[in-house]
Formats: structure tokens, sequence, C-alpha cells
């Protein structure tokens, strides 16, 4: 980690880094930074409509045909920025709801109450909530005040970062790209009748087994502040970042891509107790502003790594899931499967971002 | 502590108490301190944090504003504090509105089906306050967060109030005391909240909610003295 004096979090310390007079002409497909979530929500309806329907105030996503009555409801939901995640995962086999906050932000308790409301099918809902200070205190203030209206709810907090070390002397590991995995399997137990109970130990289950590590190349701009969140040289790279640009391991010099792969592979490894002939579930994923070309070389030396340990990659995803704006840089999620797991990621899935199986 | 404190009201014993007028003009002076404030706050949250504290804390305050009007007449300190809780809840946002919500709703709780707050219910407020955060977002003294202003501010309202001084005289302790926690935040690590993630790098930065916590402190010491 590099110190203060050296390099301090949004502070330009480096004269190679690119002047702020650039930055703030930042070309961005909008009309106004107000209205960036509202318009967003309002053209994915319009582009998803037979999956989704949108409640405008409160706002949050809604699958068109919710609630199912004796169906566990699930929603997840926080700050905007980082799409598919999460509206673009509602939908059958997936979630119930997502709420989607300001960018970067948490919603607030009330539209995660509405959306509670509207999925709950009288056999509970599940809150599956990012460990973001923000996200687990307006979740946490939202079900304590859908339990007093008698609808059982139960939160399970996703942390699958290992970039964070001490989770002691932090607000813990983050919830990152991990999600995406844990709102498939989840989702297809709970369309395959699973109990609130089932449904919570899969999504208990699913957060226990995946570990994930990111990397940013550029920092993004969040559209209200008009100026990157953070600053990296023009050859700097920052290793174990959070996707909202925040901090993670270190700050080091661009690298080749296998280099790089290496470097977020080996702590997700160290954390996670696989072995020889172990079958996984390898998820690349782009953070916004990075091709698909480059996903795909880092997969391959992904693919390489846990092939000579004697791991079998049996399933993958590649492609931007989880978002951090424009921000170029990816993460690599390994899933330890088993036949259970493996089963619920085959299911049907019929969301925005993901389908098959239907 | 300017002596026409003692508009608010006196009691036959001559101590100072405040009423619901006193809950209002904090709010509104709280509303005013954190929209000349709105820009400094965004500052320390970028440094640290996501740099949205200041945008968050005057949205919420600037919510309220209306509703105040809106108030029952014989609405008591509790239930004007329970419409800022409420309000502070569904717009704030972030880390800071089921925080901020939180303490408030505690506070009015320790407040209730009282007409008006001598120093012992005062220290009883901000004691529900500051318990209502720590609840709701399990940091500690140290931790770099508002509880480090909250604290001291707890303590020096206590240390005033035992030591016989009035309601505004307890109040102007708190706020001095936050005002002083606040500042002592800058040579802290992290352990909670996004800031936590930086390690090494928060330091020599001051943390936004303990700066809003004192600026609130600061609102409610300020009301004692404003007229309507």
């Amino acid at each position: 980690m590099s110190t203060v004096g050296e390099c301090a979090w949004g502070e330009v310390s480096d004269r190679s880094v690119v002047a702020p007079s650039e930055w703030q002409v930042m070309k961005k497909l909008i009309n106004d930074p107000k209205h960036v979530v509202n318009e967003a929500v309002a053209g994915f309806e319009a582009a998803h409509g037979d999956i989704v329907r949108v409640s405008p105030d409160p706002l949050f996503i809604v699958r068109a045909d919710a609630p199912h009555k004796g169906k566990v409801g699930i929603v997840s939901g926080g700050g905007s920025g980082h799409e598919p995640l999460h509206g673009g995962f509602v939908g059958l086999g997936m979630l119930d709801a997502a709420v989607p906050g300001p960018v970067f932000t948490s919603p607030t308790p009330d539209p995660i109450l509405a959306a509670t409301q509207s999925v709950d099918g009288g056999v509970g809902v599940l809150h599956i909530v990012k460990n973001y200070t923000g996200d687990v205190l307006n979740f946490e203030t939202a079900a304590d005040l859908a339990s007093a209206e008698g609808i059982d709810v139960r939160t399970v907090i996703i942390n699958d970062d290992v970039a964070v070390k001490d989770s002691l002397y932090t607000a813990g590991r983050r919830g990152v790209a991990g999600t995406v995995l844990v709102e498939k399997i989840t989702g297809a137990a709970a369309e395959r009748g699973d109990d609130l109970t089932a449904v919570v130990a899969v999504a208990e289950k699913v957060n226990s087994r995946v570990r994930t590590m990111g990397v940013a190349l550029t920092p993004c701009v969040v559209p209200h502040a008009g100026e990157p969140s953070f600053v990296l040289a023009d050859d700097e790279i920052e290793i174990g970042i959070g996707i909202h640009g925040e901090p993670g391991r270190e700050r080091i010099k661009l690298e080749p891509a296998d280099a790089i792969v290496d470097r977020l592979l080996a702590p997700i490894l160290e954390d996670l107790p696989l072995a020889s002939g172990d079958q996984v579930l390898l998820f690349v994923n782009g953070m916004g502003g990075t091709p698909l070309v480059e996903l795909y070389i880092v997969f391959r030396r992904a693919a390489e790594v846990l092939r000579e340990r004697g791991i079998t990659v049996s399933r993958s995803l590649v492609g931007n899931y989880t978002t951090s704006l424009e921000m170029a840089g990816a993460s690599i999620s390994v899933l330890q499967l088993d036949a259970e797991l493996t089963a619920l990621w085959d299911a049907p899935v019929q969301t925005a971002a993901l389908r098959w199986g239907r | 502590m300017s002596p026409d404190a003692g508009r608010n009201s006196d009691q036959a014993d001559g101590a100072l108490t405040l009423d619901t007028a006193w809950t209002v003009r904090w709010i509104r002076r709280s509303a005013e301190i954190l929209a000349a404030e709105r820009t400094a706050l965004n500052t320390l949250d970028r440094d640290i944090g996501d740099g949205d504290h200041g945008e968050n804390m005057d949205r919420g305050f600037q919510a309220v504003l209306p509703k105040l009007d809106g108030l029952a007449d014989d609405a008591n300190p509790s239930a004007v504090l329970k419409l800022l809780a409420t309000t502070l809840i569904s717009t704030v946002g972030g880390a800071a509105g089921p925080l901020y919500g939180t303490a408030f709703l505690k506070a009015a709780g320790a407040t209730a089906a009282t007409g008006t707050l001598d120093s012992l219910a005062l220290v009883a407020l901000l004691t529900a306050a500051r318990d209502g955060i720590v609840l709701r977002g399990k940091a500690g003294a140290g931790d770099k967060t508002m509880i480090d202003a909250w604290s001291p501010a707890v303590d020096a309202a206590q240390a005033a109030q035992s030591a016989g001084e009035s309601a505004p005289a307890v109040l102007t302790a708190a706020a001095d005391a936050a005002a002083r926690g606040a500042q002592d935040t800058e040579p802290l690590v992290a352990h909670k909240g996004r800031a936590s993630y930086l390690g090494e790098r928060a330091i020599g930065h001051r943390d936004p909610g303990a700066q809003s916590t004192a600026l609130l402190l600061r609102a409610a010491a300020d009301a004692t003295r404003v007229m309507d």
C-alpha cells in the first residue's frame, strides 16, 4: 500500500498524472446529472417491459409478474453505476426486485421496504446486501420496518472481496462481483420452491465459497461529481479495487495481463480451500471500460493457472456484470462448485442481463 | 452564554429549560449551517469516502423544513425529533441517513411526554442519540466516525449538568467538545465505514461524519440564543 506522502487517495501528487482540466470535460451520454438514475431506469423499463415493471416513486424495479404466492421473494439493491447489477438481474430464476439508489449511494429504507412488500408472496423475503456500510444500514432499517409489518425478512450480507485483508479493523470484506453468482444461484433455489430457511442457506453457501479480487486501470467519474473519484498515473494500476474506486491492497506500475491475473488469483487461491480435482465457476467481470477482448485474455490466463493446480473450470461467465461506471479494469471471481450449486447455476433464468435454459 | 438565553422559558426555580420552539430552531439552524458547509463536508468526504456527505445532509435537512410548518400546535420536542428522524431516514441515504435517523429516533424516545427539557433531559437526549448510533453502526471510540464527536459531547454535557449548569450551558459544553472531537479524528486510522479501506491513507483527514455531528451540536447551542 502506498503511503500518505507518496500518493494520497484522491490527491494529485505525481506530475505525470492527467491534469484535472482534461477530466473536467469528461464526455458522458447524459442530460442532467440529477436525472441519470431516473432516466436510465425509465429506459430499462422501456427496453425490458416484458420482464420487469418500474415503480417510479419510491423507485424500484420488480418482476412484471410479482408477487408469486408461496415463493420466497428476493430483493437486492444498492447505489447505481454498477449496471447491470442489480436491475438487470430481475426476472424468472433470479431477483424479484432491485432497488437502485443514487449513483454510488445506497437507497434509503423507504423504497427497499416498498420493494419488499411488492414481492412478498406470504412465505418471506430475502435481502441480498453487498457489504458496504450504507447498504447494510439502510437494508437493516428497511428489514426492521418490514418485520414490523409482519413480513418475515432475512438478510444475507455478501463479502466476497479478498482484497480487504484485515476485517477486524475495517468495515470488513466488501460485496463485489460475486454478488451476481449469489443472486443467480439463490434465485434458482427460490424458483424451485425452497422455503426461506433453505433459500438463506443457499445464499450463505455461495457467499462462503466465492472469492473475488479486482484491478482498476483508470478511475471512474460520478456524474454529479464531474471529476474522477481518484487519480491514477498513466502507468499505474490499483490492485484490489472496490466497485466504487475505493482502494485495495496496493498501487503498482502497469504489467502484462498474465502478471496481473496472477496477482489477482493468488489471494483468491490462498483464501479458498480448493483441492486438485475440485470444480469451479470462473467469472471474469469487466468494470465497464475494458473491452471483452481483454476480459478473454484475463480468462485464458486464469483458467490456465487453475488447470495447473488440477482444478476444473466447469462453468464460466465473462462480461460486464458488476461495473463501476466507465472504469477500466476487471475482477476475477472463483466459486467452488458442488452438484447442487452447479444444478442451480444451470437452472433457467430470464433477466435482462442473463438468460438461458428457457 | 448570552443572558438572553433565558428567553426560552424560566421555571419557578430559575433553571433554564428548552421547549418545542427551541427544538424547531435547532433544526432550522442545522439546515442553515449544513447548507453553508455543504461543499466543505463534500470535500472532507471526497478525501476519505465518496464525496457526498454534504450533499446528503443538506438534502435531508432541507426536506424537513417544510414539514416543520405542519407540526401540530401541541407538538412536544419529542414529536419534533421524531419528525426529523423519519425524514432523515427516508431522504439522506448512505450510512448517514440510518445513523442520524436512529440517533434522533432514540433522542425522541428519551424525551417523550415532556414539554420542556431541563439540563438533565438534555443529557438524556444526547446520550440516547449517541447510544442509537453505536447500536446501529457498532463503532467504538477512536474508530474515526461520528462517535468520536458524539461521545466527548455526551461526556461534556454530563459533566456540565453535574456541575449544575443550565441547559444552554450544557449544550455549549457539548458543542465545544464535539468540535474538538471532530478535529481529533484527523490523525486517526478509520476502522469503520468506507474510509476503513484506506488504511493509513486516512491519516490527516477529518472524518466528515464527526464534522457534521459537531455542526449539528453547534446549531443546538446556537438555537438557545436565536430568537424566533
